[in-house]
Parts: C-alpha cells; structure tokens; sequence
C-alpha cells in the first residue's frame, strides 16, 4: 500500500501554512501528526494534490493559559506533551483521562491535537470531549480569524466547519473550576482500539450540593459527536443521585441513532450509552462533591 | 502528474546520508530500499502493527506513517543502531534469553518501543510495560516472554551487575 504521488510542501511559518492554504484550497491536505490522514492516503481512500507539512511550524504548538479560567493549546501540540504536562492533568482532568484511550504510545508520540480535532472521527474522542468542555476553536486563514463553538465545528463525519483556506491554530478550553467533577469512559475491543461507545460528562455543583451545570458527549454515537443537552439540562437544580441519573441515561439512549457495526449493534451502542452516562454521571458527581470538600468556600 | 522530489539529508544511526526522495516515499520504505536497512519491518502500513517502529528524535514513531521528505534534517535510529551480533543491546540480549520472540517479524519495533520506554522509565512495573507495548503486535509470544525480557533489560540496565536471569534461582 502506498500513497498516490502528491506535491509535498513544508511550511516553517504560520503565514506560510496559511499564504499555502490560500493557494491551493481544497487541493491541499495540513500534514500534521499524520496518523489519521496517512493511513487513509496508504488505503488510498484520500488522494490529495498537496501536502502542506506544517510540523515545522513551531509557534502552534504549545500550551498556554489564556487567563484564569482558560487554556489554550496550539493546534500542533502532540498527545504526548499533554500527557507529560502536570498542568493537564490539574487544569483539564477530562483531557488527561482520556488520552491513554487514544490509539498507543507511538501514535500519542506523533498525533496532534489539533490535526485530531480538525479529521473530525466521531468515533475519536477528543471532538467529544471538547464538546462536553463547551471549548472554543480558533481559525485563521490569510484574510481573518474566528473562533467557532466546538457543537458547530463539527457538522458530519470527518467534516468540519472550516472553509477550503483555513487552518484550525488553536483551541480553547475551561479550566476545571472548584466543585466541579468531570469523567471519561468509554468501551472498546481491545485497549487503543477506537471506542464501541464513549462517555465524557462534567458536572458543576452549586452551594447546597445540587447541579448547577452538567454537559454530556458521546464518541462514535452518530455522524458527529453527540452532545447531549437534553440529557445534561434535566440534571440541573437537582441532587445528582440514583434516579436523576437514570433519568439522564435514559435521556441520552433516547436522543442517539448509531451507526451500528460488525462489532456492535446498534442495540448493544445503545445499551453501552445508558450505561457508561450513568457510570460517568456517578463518578463525576463524586468527583465534583470531592473538590466541594477541598474547596468549602 | 510529474513526480515531485526532495533533496533530504537525514541521519540514521549516527551517520549522514543525502538523498532525493519522490514526495510520497514512505520513511519505512526508504530506510529500506534506499538506505538497505531492512531491519525496520513493514507490517500493516497503515499505523496498527508496530513493525516498523524506529526513533525519531528521540521519540518511538511509526515510519510507515511518516514521509521520507519530512525527515530532512532529523535523526532516526533503526534497530540496525541498537547493537550488533557481536555487541547485542541489553534488551536484545533478554529477548534472548527470555524467548522474547519466535518469528522475530515484529521484534525491531518492539526493541525500538522499549528502548525509549526504558530510558523515560527504568524501572518499570509490569502494567507499565504492557500498556508501552500496546503499540506493537505480536502474533507469537503471547507478550510474556516479552514482558518478562524487559524487565530483565530493565533490571540489567539499572543495575549492569546482576545479570541472572529472573526465572533463574
């Protein structure tokens, strides 16, 4: 299996990427991490004209803190540099829970976030979690910028709101804040394999223990990822105990349609739903209590 | 289309070579058809195996999944780098002597995984070193004999003295 000829171009400079982009649009395919898009150019199942290589492009990598409440993490920055940053692990535990699921070491060596986000597999679980963070991408092409919602980023399977010239550079993400829980699960065949069902949820508890705020994603539950409002709205100005969890759960069953699979039915997809929201519901509302009781302010 | 072509001056194993590659060559297959280092094992081409595992700046990645064009300037180690018949790795030597392989297909990248797995982490426990391997299929082994040899390795590598192997009373 190789790939079909193509015109290959590194950039060494975002205004590179971008002036590049411009030029060739929809011809051309970012070269990140390559460990979604190379595989498929391997199939031959993806026959770009272009690759604009843009691991050179240094200033996109990296991750910041915006200001208190925020982090934002240059597109190219590889899995493995969140998994070795403590500050993931302190300022977004969903992320950092999440990332052992993602395929294996080397592939977490080279993967991008950013070239991740932007192949948009609904069965990957970082458009969900960015989802249920309610983060924030930045676009940039060479005549603006934007920033686009993470719900409306994705609008189908490995298909994006971005336009032919641009470039997601950046993503923005809530720093965990005190009383607030969050969880990851999900079930897969085999250890790294892309999940059957995933579940990723947080929670926010208000004075009095109840639900102030919940969100609620799905990996691999339809043709994007699935956030669940409904579902996360009906725990709100609740105690998040046995039967508003339930509720949640059968909220979340009601509100999917997936795809099904030689290894899953869509029955069984269902099934794994109601169970993994209630399993991750439960673990991030103890989560959430836990940090209330770090934090009693 | 006319064929698009790169001048690449990469090093493997510690020395230089200067080439022109076609844009879409895989590092897997330049290494070797180009470089005749055919120690790198194409499995799978499409990332899942682990065969062709190999080091790049330091770091374990899968060449297949890397062009030959984006290694201009770089640094690869293969397993041709690790030891020699005559001069073996400590982790060749307990794939050895732990029975670590049978076929030996998927041997190279398991090596070049653990080599940099063993020097981000000495003294691995064993759901460490089965989570690192995770990357790397073995059809064979059944992973316990491999399991077993790194932490020889490991062992061997914290403390070059002890040099019995853990099986062994």
């Amino acid at each position: 299996m190789k790939p079909a000829p193509f015109k290959y171009v590194a950039a060494h400079t975002l205004a590179q990427a971008l002036a590049l982009k411009a030029e060739y649009g929809d011809e051309a395919r970012f070269l990140a991490g390559g460990q979604s898009l190379v595989p498929t150019m391997n199939f031959r199942l993806t026959q770009p004209a272009v690759l604009i290589d843009i691991n050179p492009v240094e200033e996109c990598a990296g991750v910041r803190k915006a200001n208190g409440s925020q982090v934002r993490i240059g597109a190219l920055t590889r899995y493995r540099v969140l998994e070795r940053d403590p500050a993931t692990a302190r300022d977004l535990p969903l992320i950092a829970e999440a990332l052992p699921h993602i395929a294996h070491p080397q592939i977490r060596n080279r993967g991008t976030i950013g070239g991740n986000l932007a192949h948009a597999d609904p069965a990957s679980e970082l458009p969900a979690i960015v989802t249920a963070l309610g983060g924030r991408l930045h676009v940039q092409s060479r005549s603006g910028e934007r920033w686009i919602a993470a719900a409306d980023f994705f609008v189908g399977a490995l298909t994006t709101a971005l336009e032919p010239d641009e470039m997601l550079t950046e993503i923005e993400l809530p720093v965990a804040e005190p009383k607030s829980g969050s969880c990851f699960i999900e079930v897969s065949r085999r250890r790294g394999d892309f999940a059957l069902i995933g579940v990723a949820c947080t929670v926010q508890l208000d004075e009095d223990g109840e639900c102030e705020d919940a969100r609620i994603a799905l990996c691999n539950a339809g043709e994007t990822p699935i956030f669940a409002k409904e579902a996360a709205q009906s725990l709100i100005g609740r105690i998040v105990d046995a039967d508003a969890v339930d509720q949640a759960a059968a909220l979340v069953q009601g509100g999917i349609d997936p795809g099904g699979s030689i290894h899953a039915s869509k029955d069984f997809q269902k099934h794994l739903a109601g169970v993994l929201t209630k399993r991750a519901l439960n673990s991030a509302n103890e989560r959430a209590r836990a940090s209330a009781e770090r934090s009693p302010t | 289309m006319s064929t698009d072509r790169h001048d690449i001056s990469v090093t493997v194993n510690g020395t230089v070579y200067r080439r022109n590659v076609e844009a879409r060559l895989l590092l897997s297959d330049f290494l070797r058809h180009d470089l005749l280092l055919a120690g790198t094992h194409v499995g799978c081409e499409h990332g899942v195996c682990g065969a062709c595992t190999v080091i790049y700046d330091g770091v374990a990645i899968r060449s297949c999944l890397t062009f030959a064009a984006q290694t201009d300037g770089h640094d690869i180690m293969t397993v041709e780098g690790l030891g020699t018949p005559e001069n073996l790795h400590p982790l060749q030597e307990a794939m050895r002597e732990c029975h670590g392989l049978q076929c030996g297909y998927c041997t190279p990248g398991v090596l070049m995984t653990m080599k940099v797995f063993l020097e981000e982490t000495p003294s691995p426990d064993e759901a460490q070193i089965r989570e690192a391997l995770s990357g790397n299929l073995c059809r064979c082994t059944g992973y316990q004999h491999i399991v077993e040899a790194v932490q020889l390795a490991a062992q061997r590598l914290q403390h070059p003295s002890s040099l019995q192997h853990p099986t062994q009373k």
